[in-house]
């Protein structure tokens, strides 16, 4: 256990070498860290004003106040914590099933990787919002109902990247060994296979959390997310825009957190293929550290 | 004498990382004449390869270059980019490793060969045509006319590399560069390869470098050679000198840690340790941590010894080569130790000797589908296994031997259940095993394991060593009950790792050492049978030594019966107490090994054993040699009737009609399946003129 905590503080540090990828870590812990303990806080999402309605950015309100004079900013961070617990719930329960059905699937071959991989291209050929709109239309509009939409549409992500990897691996003496020593397919696709896996998986959750995050915002402002008065950053930005000469702050500021999220999301995950691609290349046949 | 055509002097390349710089070349001189062939041998590392890049200037640009190589009148460092590519090509010519990605695959074969000549505009486009057939015809393709528009992937890959030996003296260099030229070929095709390139260079006049890192193709082809190590030439001279009286102890430790296929089984002196890295050098002899004669001698710490003369034409890089007596015996090296004590405590002696045999395998057919079209649907199969037989006793060694693609990987793999047979029968200590269900085979495979090739690739990267060896206790969940960590760690004491190391990954390891790992992991379920997947060849040469006298030790120690599959014959014949010989998909040939290496009676088994290189220049020029035609045919499409027919120069219309069968012949020691068995003796002279053709 002490290995994979060394290596994991060993890819941290080559990680965070890469500026760019350590400003996005910066600015998602500051959001998550807001987001976490904003119930400490002594603001109120909900609390109306309206003498202070659509005020700009002050002193008493960083980023201004909405139409019903609740402050924008207050309501970001607690949008922040719809969006990021919706991404969160929605990479699980893509990883939950696209995972195990691409390890299946590449593992065994044949008739299971037949079925399973066009069930994947049926997710595939449904476009995401259409599909997310038709699911909320028949279970009603909820942040489970949001949650569950988005998840669906990372299934087959998760399903070809795990697939993929799998059969890259499946034919490795490594794998052959195991099974020469006498080991049942659990154990070789759960013991071996699937541990050797993780590094493009790792990439493909922080790829899917920034996915999730945008498309969760999507079906907001499409006006089918989360129901109000629950703040979200895409409810803001739809009833922001019918504000835009008045007060262009209350729809610009919450989409440049949303858009600071993504690319944050985005630079780390781009950053993250590089640091494991290199990692596999040493873990592959190079020599560079040797037993005396 | 005349001028040499090439002149290297104080040669250094240096490699620029990031934040270090590694020397792989440090201080190189040597002189080529023409119609010489210089060879150039080392290990991994030894900067054997970086030299001949350097000659050519093809290093990559993060390369510093010192020194200087004179090529006729170009000095390659310091020249511009125009005059050296004029340089290639016309006085210069390449042959690499691999001919399957040294041509262009959407390019005829004819126009690649001529595509230098034509760069250079010494051949016209009305003569390009014509000059390239005469090109091929130079290196023995079949049918150059017709061959010279067909393509790379319509080529075998001897043919390929006879190509690219033509490419090289299109422009008629002075000097060829060759790369390791038949390290990627068979033993039989390599003899074909070698012998094209000793004629050209013959007739053509012009010098060769020849660089590899075995020591048989040496002897075979060199007239002067270069030992390298650790970036420097540690030892040059006479091929006949070098090999006869080495005067650096790397040269003679080599020369010794070699198995022979002219020699008994007497046993290997490995050379201690791995090979220096210049990354790690710490100056001094950079050989001295693995000398028999440093014997902690101070002068060898401080300063690195530089070449000199020691005799007429022979230089050596060692402070006291005059101790090097011919004979003088090396130490022993200190990987030799074996088996300790503590095996035999661990594990019960073997039993007395059991009659019968422990492994047997019966008519073993092993047939894959070849599909194709939209359903997938069967074309055809490929018998990659076809009628396989024999048997394996407690205790010995059976060599299985052949050349890539006959089957017996697959034969090893099959036998340990990882692939289905399609017919025949296995029998493992008198029970069948052919069709068990999974828990039954997992019963039987504790008793037989199996290490492969390749040490990077079968060990699990992401365990640490003391749990990959840990594993098949874990799998069978008797971890505890074999006696758990101290088991573990007894294991790698029997594979000569220290318990130290329990907790390193496999890519902390070096090569050698990774294998060590694999045996260890296939001893810890205690097996009987080992079956040994050329558990050798992708180790450098010095190690070699180290793990087949592991081998060995631990098959006296713990009575282990082992399948050894090589295409290596010297390994083979070294270890092994018997060897079957395949081709295509069945065994040809079945003997002890001295009946089988002494008096082979089937003319495969004759010609392989004649195509390999022995590491002794005299034994070059009294050995006939039979050079088989044409390649391995396509398991897919085999032959009528004797699957060698096509190749063979004793075959008759019998062959071709009908199959021998694998048995006995009256008056012979061996087991062969051919019609003409015998012999080779016997009827010498047409069969050189049949064959050398």
């Amino acid at each position: 256990m002490s290995g994979a905590a060394t290596r994991a503080l060993g890819m941290a540090k080559r990680l965070f070498r890469n500026k760019g990828a350590l400003a996005g870590f910066a600015f998602i812990a500051t959001v998550t860290l807001l987001a976490a303990f904003a119930g400490f806080l002594p603001f109120d999402p909900l609390a109306q004003n309206i003498v202070e309605s659509l005020e700009g950015p002050s002193a008493a309100h960083w980023f201004g106040t909405d139409e019903l004079g609740r402050d924008i900013m207050v309501r970001v961070v607690y949008g922040a914590r719809t969006s990021l617990l919706t991404a969160a719930g929605a990479v699980a329960i893509a990883a939950a099933i696209g995972i195990p059905m691409g390890l299946v699937a590449g593992f065994f071959g044949g008739w299971r990787d037949a079925v399973l991989m066009r069930l994947v291209d049926v997710l595939l050929a449904l476009p995401g919002i259409l599909f997310a709109m038709a699911l909320i239309a028949v279970i009603g509009r909820s942040q489970m109902a949001a949650l569950v939409a988005v998840g669906v549409h990372g299934i087959p992500g998760f399903a070809r990247i795990t697939r993929a990897q799998v059969l890259s691996l499946r034919k490795r003496d490594f794998v052959t060994a195991v099974e020469a020593l006498g080991a049942s397919s659990t154990y070789s696709m759960f013991r071996t296979v699937l541990p050797n896996s993780w590094s493009p998986i790792l990439v493909q959750v922080v790829v899917l959390s920034s996915v999730a995050i945008l498309l969760e915002a999507a079906l907001a402002f499409l006006g089918v997310g989360i129901p109000p008065p629950t703040p979200s950053w895409g409810e803001m930005l739809r009833t922001g825009k019918s504000y835009l000469y008045e007060a262009p702050y209350y729809a610009v500021l919450p989409g440049l957190v949303l858009t600071l999220t993504i690319l944050s999301l985005d630079t780390i995950g781009r950053a993250l293929s590089v640091v494991l691609e290199d990692r596999q290349m040493i873990g592959g046949d190079t020599k560079l550290e040797r037993v005396p | 004498m005349s001028d040499p055509i090439l002149s290297v002097r104080a040669l250094e390349v240096t490699f620029a990382g990031t934040g270090v710089s590694v020397p792989a070349v440090r201080g190189v001189d040597f002189d080529v004449w023409p119609n010489e062939v210089l060879g150039i041998v080392g290990e991994s590392g030894s900067g054997k390869s970086v030299t001949a890049l350097a000659l050519s200037g093809l290093l990559p640009p993060n390369a510093r270059v010192g020194g200087s190589i004179r090529l006729g009148s170009v000095d390659v460092t310091t020249a511009a980019p125009e005059a050296l590519r004029q340089m290639r090509g016309r006085d210069v010519g390449m042959v690499f490793q691999d001919p399957t990605t040294s041509l262009n695959p959407v390019l005829p074969i004819g126009r690649q060969v001529i595509e230098g000549q034509v760069a250079h505009g010494t051949v016209t486009a009305q003569n390009a045509r014509a000059r390239a057939v005469e090109l091929l015809r130079e290196v023995d393709i079949p049918d150059p006319a017709g061959r010279v528009n067909q393509f790379p992937h319509q080529f075998s890959g001897g043919m390929r590399q006879r190509a690219v030996i033509a490419m090289a003296m299109s422009g008629r260099p002075q000097l060829i560069i060759a790369d390791e030229p038949t390290t990627a070929l068979d033993v039989t095709v390599q003899a074909q390869v070698l012998s094209v390139l000793a004629r050209r260079q013959a007739e053509s006049g012009a010098a060769v470098i020849l660089i590899t890192h075995d020591l048989g193709v040496i002897a075979e082809m060199a007239h002067r050679v270069a030992v390298m190590y650790a970036g420097r030439i540690v030892e040059s001279g006479k091929v006949g000198d070098i090999f006869k009286r080495p005067s650096h102890p790397y040269t003679m430790a080599l020369l010794k840690s070699l198995p022979r296929i002219d020699a008994g089984g007497e046993r290997l002196v490995p050379i201690p340790g791995t090979p220096a890295t210049p990354a790690e050098l710490q100056g001094g002899c950079p050989f001295r941590p693995r000398c028999a004669i440093a014997n902690g001698r101070a002068r060898c710490a401080e300063a690195e010894p530089a070449l000199r003369a020691v005799g007429d034409s022979q230089f050596s890089a060692c402070h006291f080569a005059e101790e090097l007596a011919p004979g003088a015996p090396p130490r022993a090296g200190d990987d030799d130790a074996g088996a300790p004590a503590i095996v035999t405590a661990l594990q019960a002696p073997p039993k007395a000797a059991e009659d019968g045999d422990l492994l047997a395998v019966d008519d073993l057919h092993v047939h894959f589908p070849i599909r194709a079209g939209m359903l997938r649907r069967r074309v055809g199969w490929v018998r990659a296994v076809n009628g396989v037989s024999l048997s394996v006793r407690a205790g010995e060694t059976l060599g299985l031997v052949g050349e890539s693609g006959c089957g017996k990987t697959t034969t090893g793999r099959t036998i340990m259940g990882l692939i289905p047979p399609s017919g025949g029968r296995i029998t493992f200590a008198g029970q069948d095993i052919t069709n068990l269900t999974r828990s039954d085979m997992r019963r039987v495979r504790r008793h037989m394991q199996y290490v492969f090739q390749d040490p990077y690739a079968s060990l699990n990267p992401i365990k640490t060593a003391g749990d990959i060896v840990a594993e098949p206790l874990r799998i069978h969940g008797i971890y505890d009950e074999m006696g758990g960590a101290a088991r573990i760690g007894a294991l790698f004491e029997m594979v000569g790792l220290s318990r130290q190391h329990l907790n390193r990954y496999p890519r902390e390891f070096s090569g050698g050492q990774k294998q060590r790992i694999g045996i260890a992991r296939a001893l810890a379920l205690q097996p009987r049978l080992l079956i040994l997947d050329e558990p050798v060849a992708a180790l450098d040469v010095s190690i070699q030594a180290q793990i087949i006298n592991l081998l060995q030790d631990l098959q006296r120690e713990l009575g282990l019966a082992y399948l050894f599959i090589a295409h290596d014959l010297s390994v083979v014949r070294h270890i092994s107490d018997r060897v079957a010989v395949m081709y295509l998909g069945r065994i040809v040939e079945e003997a002890g090994k001295t009946a089988l290496f002494e008096t082979p009676n089937h003319p495969y088994t004759q010609s392989l054993l004649s195509a390999v290189p022995v590491p002794d220049p005299d034994v070059r020029s009294k050995r006939r040699r039979i050079v088989l035609q044409g390649e391995i045919p396509n398991p897919a499409r085999p032959p009528s009737g004797c699957t060698f027919h096509p190749r063979c120069f004793r075959a008759t219309d019998l062959c071709s009609a009908e199959a021998p069968a694998f048995e006995m012949r009256p008056g012979l020691a061996t087991r062969s399946a051919c019609h003409h068995a015998g012999p080779l003796a016997a009827a010498a002279p047409a069969e050189t003129a049949g064959a050398s053709a």
